[in-house]
């Protein structure tokens, strides 16, 4: 495995925070179980489970874990250093850490979420694979987002809270301009796209939603590429 | 071989210039780079490891300019004074890692020597999280050595180990520059600049106070005038045989006691008893009043 990778990898399962990425998608999936259990996963149900809690929260907070974590600590306790003294372009750090920061979102939230699908209803409608889509590409912004708030600010969590919590929850809950730059409903966009589900409906049409991801991505990417480039680390005096 | 060079090197934080027009050349051997708390010192070792832009000025190994050019690392190696190397790591997979971020053919060997100059084997596999502050130091170190750098920066290197460590990492450091490497460490402790280093780079308020040989540069700060705050059974009758002597150029009567200038330290204090001696005088109390380390750069800068 990549060196950058693998640091990475074993600095964000070896904290205490995993915890955090293990009990999001367990809670997801028992409360699938739940519902299939006790009769009450038809597809409305299903749709606006993983619409709330999947797309809302779970991808979110998950995205959020993983891309400011990634790399976040490490400048603010001055690791990254000993990634920074390496002949290494240092976007290719901010990149690696960024992928690790997807990989992770993957597998605890866009796996889960399709799990939680075929639990509830199989494959019907698409509803499963669907929403692991939505996630995914959901996932892939929301990372790239939150690792070039994590490069820019020491207060990128609270930052992507801010955003994700008041912005995309509240805010867009009312104004529906705000729904307009929320990546969540970019994800129920893509999502809307890959399931025949009628219960899924997003305020923002795929051919806003799709480039907006992919800009979304670019920059992100891009600038935390060119912050760490630039990064200053300054010293005890 | 290679040379650190720093030309007219400032940098400023907002309206706080904390390095001030400094230029230096550091070449092979052992350069300890010296001043106070504060001074700049670790704002110079961020802009030497490309880790920091300067404001103003270029900081340069062998002719290439470090800031923004990471290829330059292939060439430095940098422990930084911060504590922290990836604690969940054992020492072994740290150091092999460094080793593979700089694509040596074979980082596990290249771990092991760097481990083995630094006599980290031992405890090699266990978790960095479990290391005194000296195994964290020396791992840092073989951290930094693995690519057999030309150039070795240590921030504070010293700080915080005990008398043992110190030993060791002094001797090690010495085995650095004895090879042709060129060695930077930056302290606030007169004692280890002086151990160590053959050549000094004196910073004080972030300008560059001296620089050259210890040896010149402790004379300077030993020929100083040194004041002395003094309490006697008779300051009045004291000042007047003190004032008679060379050694002394100043006294000064105050409230709680004697203020004295003295030019020769050597002979101020050994003169001091016997004049008391001599007028009979009991000697309450003697201290210097400006010997922190402070004071004697704040000298050096003035001189």
């Amino acid at each position: 495995m990549n060196t950058i990778a693998y640091i990475t990898f074993r600095g964000m399962l070896g904290r205490r925070r995993a915890l955090l990425l293990f009990i999001l998608p367990a809670v997801l999936l028992l409360l699938s179980i739940g519902l299939r259990v006790t009769g009450n996963a038809d597809l409305d149900t299903a749709a606006a489970l993983l619409t709330q809690f999947g797309l809302g929260a779970l991808l979110p907070l998950l995205a959020l874990l993983a891309g400011t974590g990634v790399i976040g600590p490490e400048i603010d306790d001055g690791q990254i250093m000993y990634l920074m003294t390496k002949p290494i372009a240092r976007p290719i750090i901010s990149t690696t850490k960024y992928l690790v920061a997807v990989a992770l979102v993957v597998g605890f939230g866009v796996v889960p979420i399709f799990v939680s699908g075929l639990i509830m209803n199989g494959l019907t409608a698409g509803l499963a694979s669907g929403f692991a889509l939505g996630a995914l590409v959901g996932g892939i912004a929301y990372c790239a987002l939150f690792v070039a708030l994590a490069v820019m600010s020491r207060f990128a969590v609270t930052i992507g809270l801010i955003y994700a919590l008041v912005w995309e929850n509240l805010i867009g809950r009312y104004a529906s301009g705000a729904r307009t730059l929320s990546v969540r409903q970019w994800a129920i966009s893509v999502t809307d796209l890959g399931t025949n589900a009628t219960s899924v409906t997003s305020e923002v049409h795929g051919s806003t939603a799709v480039p907006l991801l992919i800009v979304l991505t670019v920059l992100g990417v891009a600038v935390a590429g060119w912050k760490l480039r630039t990064l200053s680390i300054t010293g005890s005096d | 071989m290679s040379v650190l060079e720093l030309r007219d090197v400032s940098r400023w934080y907002g309206n706080v210039v904390a390095v001030n027009g400094v230029s230096m050349t550091i070449g092979p051997g052992v350069t300890g780079l010296l001043g106070p708390n504060g001074a700049g010192k670790s704002t110079l070792i961020h802009m030497m490891g490309g880790f920091l832009a300067p404001s103003g000025g270029q900081v340069g190994i062998d002719g290439q300019r470090i800031w923004k050019n990471p290829s330059v690392y292939r060439n430095i190696g940098l422990v930084p004074e911060r504590e922290s190397a990836y604690e969940f790591l054992t020492g072994r997979q740290f150091v092999r890692s460094m080793a593979k971020l700089h694509k040596l053919s074979d980082p596990g060997a290249a771990a092991d020597r760097a481990l083995g100059m630094v006599e980290m084997l031992p405890p090699a596999d266990r978790a960095i999280g479990t290391y005194s502050k000296g195994m964290r130091q020396r791992v840092k170190m073989a951290s930094a050595l693995v690519h057999d750098p030309a150039v070795l920066l240590l921030d504070e290197p010293f700080n915080g180990m005990d008398p043992r460590q110190r030993l060791q990492l002094m001797e090690l450091i010495r085995k650095m520059a004895a090879e042709g490497r060129t060695v930077l460490f930056s302290s606030h402790i007169l004692e280890e600049v002086e151990r160590l280093a053959n050549h000094i780079e004196v910073i004080v308020a972030g300008r560059h106070a001296a620089s050259g040989d210890f040896r010149a540069i402790r004379r300077l700060m030993t020929d100083r005038p040194h004041m002395f705050a003094i309490r006697s059974s008779d300051d009045r009758r004291l000042a007047a045989a003190l004032i008679a002597d060379d050694s002394t150029r100043g006294v000064e009567l105050t409230a709680a006691g004697l203020e004295v200038e003295a030019v020769d330290f050597r002979r101020f204090t050994q003169l001091l008893p016997q004049v008391a001696r001599g007028a009979d005088i009991r000697l309450w109390e003697v201290s210097p009043a400006d010997e922190s380390l402070e004071s004697v750069f704040s000298y050096l800068v003035s001189s």
